[in-house]
């Protein structure tokens, strides 16, 4: 039987003010898959997901590609995990495209010329070829997006995490984006409000509230159950 | 205040960029604990707010406003040596890309503005932020934190035989009084208003014998610069007074010692807490 | 053409203007119009907007016009000149040197200069962020403005929410870094070489103030 890539079993997370966030979640993820997390504003999809990457650490075990997420593996589950944020001003943070692009390649140990190779790889194929000496205050909403997206790729990374990637995206942005993520072999969990997007990328979604996971399955069917769906209207 | 290039005299802004090495260079580390960088994005994201800040106005009537300058909100919640870092790179963007102060003046207005105002706006936080005083202590920290720089600015100009007439300087020094008060009021108030989002925005003040160190250098200088500044508004009758006494061009004498004698006081001091700072991270 | 140099070489031909500029005390009214000629014909290279420049410049003039009349007042006319050329003339140096040279590859070569590290990457995440936050603050200060303004306690509140969100926008950044393998050091991408063009730049470009300088001194 194969592995997950993702294996999340009893997750749960309070915030140092004492509220708990999670409350015993369980997620599997396999290779190659693309699953939604949707649900409310404050369901704790995002704190779920920071838990992937060991930003968080909460109770309950979380392992990426057979390792539990831990301290002293860290480092490597973060080269398997790449995370897009959903504020892409505070994740593009050096002067220059290139220079972000190259940002995680150079700490993972490479020269600066097989950096600026897979750094420009990474550009052309989130269509942001030619802007490696652009500012990052000067590309707009969507650029600073497909540039966040090319910094992770770059990378290689076998699972991508993507938090809120259509805000700001025009429907032709959101459409070129979901195309892109189509053809990506990575496996990728999608949080999204954007039900149609998560139609369009994802096998499966599943539907957080209050901290627990109460619904899975595909996508059309969870949006709707709740209410979420196109139909609703 | 910003000075520009080709105010100050030769030796002093040679003598003051010298100066700033070492100091900035030691604030630097002091800020790193331990030469790890991850405090870099904090420290230059709190710069960009600094100069956020001027964006908005605070009126105090009679149709006019002001501004935040910084020095000693930031010094109350980030600590004097990574505020000092914060202003350093402020005095430094400020010259280049918006010719706010000069380049070679960088090392005077540096010192003036992201060391002694800093450090000035940290030490009666330092002494009596912990107590009822607490209030008093944000104010006077925040007039302090002007009125040193300002004074400091005036005494190299000065010092540098830029002329001054006494009702001007003694308009100049009102204008920073009144500027000083102001700057006082609006970090108390930003400190409240933070304290209720979030208390643990403020720190609350620490035990560090570099702080004496610090704090006896900048009196020093202070009262040498200082002495400069109010000598030159004092009336004539003091300058005839010595002259007939026999000395010639005493105020100059007086100046030249004082502000010589205050910067050499100064640079031990900053070598010797230097030395200190890295026998304790050794 | 000046674009291309190598920051290392414009910073020191920059810093050479600068210093001469700063230690002429006699005939300087000749000496300025000698140099502004040669920083003119610097900004034509560089093909910038003459007048742009030479305006963006005069900021520093009302500043300097008020202590050179002190000056003069008190019978030291050549004081009140070498204020106001002095500063005008150092002022359009630096924007020269800025408007040429990216503050990026500027801070790089302070890098190689051995300048403290940490210190030139609080500068440069203050520049990449300065744009942000600015906006963030104009954006409130027109909100507010909507609703009568702000007061006194207002702007403070205000103030105080522009540095939470400065804060929090901070550990953002810092959970971006974690996340791609932030060691703690910054790695950087600097070349640092100087080709044969910019070393020619540098001494004949450098040569042009002293030469002002030494003609004038001579000459006059």
């Amino acid at each position: 039987m194969r592995r997950p890539v993702v294996d999340v079993n009893g997750l749960q997370y309070s915030y140092p003010d004492g509220t708990q966030a999670l409350r015993g979640v369980n997620f599997h993820l396999e290779a190659g898959e693309a699953v939604a997390l949707l649900g409310a504003n404050g369901s704790g999809k995002t704190t779920f997901a920071l838990h992937i990457n060991g930003l968080l650490r909460g109770r309950g075990s979380v392992s990426v590609c057979g390792m539990e997420v831990e301290p002293r593996s860290l480092a490597l589950v973060r080269r398997k995990v790449g995370m897009v944020f959903q504020d892409a001003d505070s994740q593009l943070f050096m002067p220059s495209v290139l220079e972000d692009v190259t940002f995680g390649l150079l700490n993972q140990g490479l020269s600066s010329e097989d950096a600026c190779e897979r750094a420009r790889v990474a550009l052309r194929q989130t269509g942001m070829a030619g802007a490696e000496t652009r500012a990052p205050h000067h590309l707009s909403a969507g650029e600073k997006r497909r540039v966040a997206l090319a910094g992770i790729l770059a990378l290689d990374p076998e699972i991508l995490v993507l938090d809120e990637p259509t805000t700001y995206l025009d429907p032709p942005g959101q459409r070129a984006l979901a195309d892109l993520l189509r053809a990506l072999p990575q496996a990728k969990i999608l949080i999204t409000h954007d039900v149609p997007f998560a139609h369009a990328t994802c096998s499966r979604a599943v539907f957080f509230h209050d901290g627990a996971v109460v619904a899975e399955g595909p996508v059309e069917a969870v949006a709707a159950r709740f209410g979420w769906g196109l139909a609703a209207r | 205040m910003h000075i520009p290039d080709g105010f100050l005299s030769t030796p002093v802004w040679a003598a003051l960029d010298a100066l700033a090495l070492p100091a900035t260079g030691l604030a630097a580390r002091a800020a790193q604990r331990g030469f790890d960088e991850s405090k870099a994005p904090l420290l230059g994201v709190m710069g960009a707010f600094i100069f956020a800040a001027q964006m908005i106005n605070f009126p105090v009537g009679m149709g006019t406003s002001g501004h935040l300058v910084g020095g000693a909100l930031l010094a109350c919640t980030l600590g004097p040596a990574p505020a000092s870092v914060v202003m350093t790179a402020i005095v430094a963007i400020q010259a280049f890309v918006f010719q706010d102060g000069g380049v070679l003046a960088l090392g005077p207005n540096v010192l003036n503005m992201a060391i002694a105002g800093v450090l000035a706006g940290y030490l009666p936080y330092h002494l009596w932020g912990g107590g009822r005083f607490r209030r008093a202590a944000i104010f006077a920290g925040g007039v302090l934190s002007v009125i040193s720089s300002a004074v400091l600015a005036l005494a190299e100009l000065l010092l540098s035989g830029v002329r001054m007439p006494r009702p001007v300087l003694g308009v100049s020094l009102t204008l920073f009084a009144v500027s000083a008060l102001l700057e006082g009021a609006i970090t108390v108030a930003v400190i409240a208003a933070l304290e209720r989002i979030q208390p643990g925005f403020v720190r609350q003040p620490a035990r560090a014998p570099s702080m004496l160190l610090g704090g006896l250098g900048l009196c020093a200088v202070m009262l040498a610069a200082g002495g400069l500044v109010f000598a030159s508004t004092a009336p004539d009758g003091i300058e005839q007074l010595a002259m007939r006494a026999g000395i010639a061009k005493p105020l100059a004498a007086y100046g030249n010692g004082a502000g010589i004698a205050g910067v050499g006081l100064v640079f031990v001091l900053l070598l010797a807490g230097g030395r200190m700072a890295r026998r304790r991270s050794a | 053409m000046i674009h291309r140099r190598a920051a290392g070489a414009k910073l020191a031909v920059a810093a050479v203007f600068l210093v001469t500029v700063a230690t002429a005390h006699r005939h300087l009214l000749a000496l300025s119009a000698g140099w502004l000629v040669v920083l003119v014909s610097g900004v034509l290279v560089a093909k910038l907007p003459v007048g742009g420049i030479v305006s963006r410049t005069a900021a520093v003039l009302p500043f300097s016009a008020l202590f050179a009349l002190f000056s003069w007042m008190e019978g030291f006319p050549q004081t009140a000149l070498g204020l106001m050329v002095k500063s005008y003339l150092s002022a359009l140096v630096v924007l020269l040197l800025v408007a040429t040279t990216p503050l990026p590859e500027l801070v790089r070569t302070l890098e190689s200069a051995r300048a403290p590290q940490f210190l030139l990457m609080v500068v440069q995440f203050l520049y990449r962020y300065i744009f942000v936050v600015v906006e963030e603050a104009v954006n409130m200060r027109t909100a507010a403005a909507m609703r009568g303004g702000l007061r006194f306690q207002a702007a403070a509140g205000a103030l105080a929410t522009l540095f939470a969100r400065s804060y929090s926008r901070a550990e953002h950044i810092h959970r971006a870094m974690i996340a791609r393998g932030f060691q703690g050091h910054f790695r950087s991408m600097a070349t640092g070489t100087l080709a044969a063009g910019d070393v020619i730049f540098a001494f004949t470009a450098g040569a042009l103030p002293l030469l002002v300088r030494t003609l004038g001194e001579v000459l006059l």
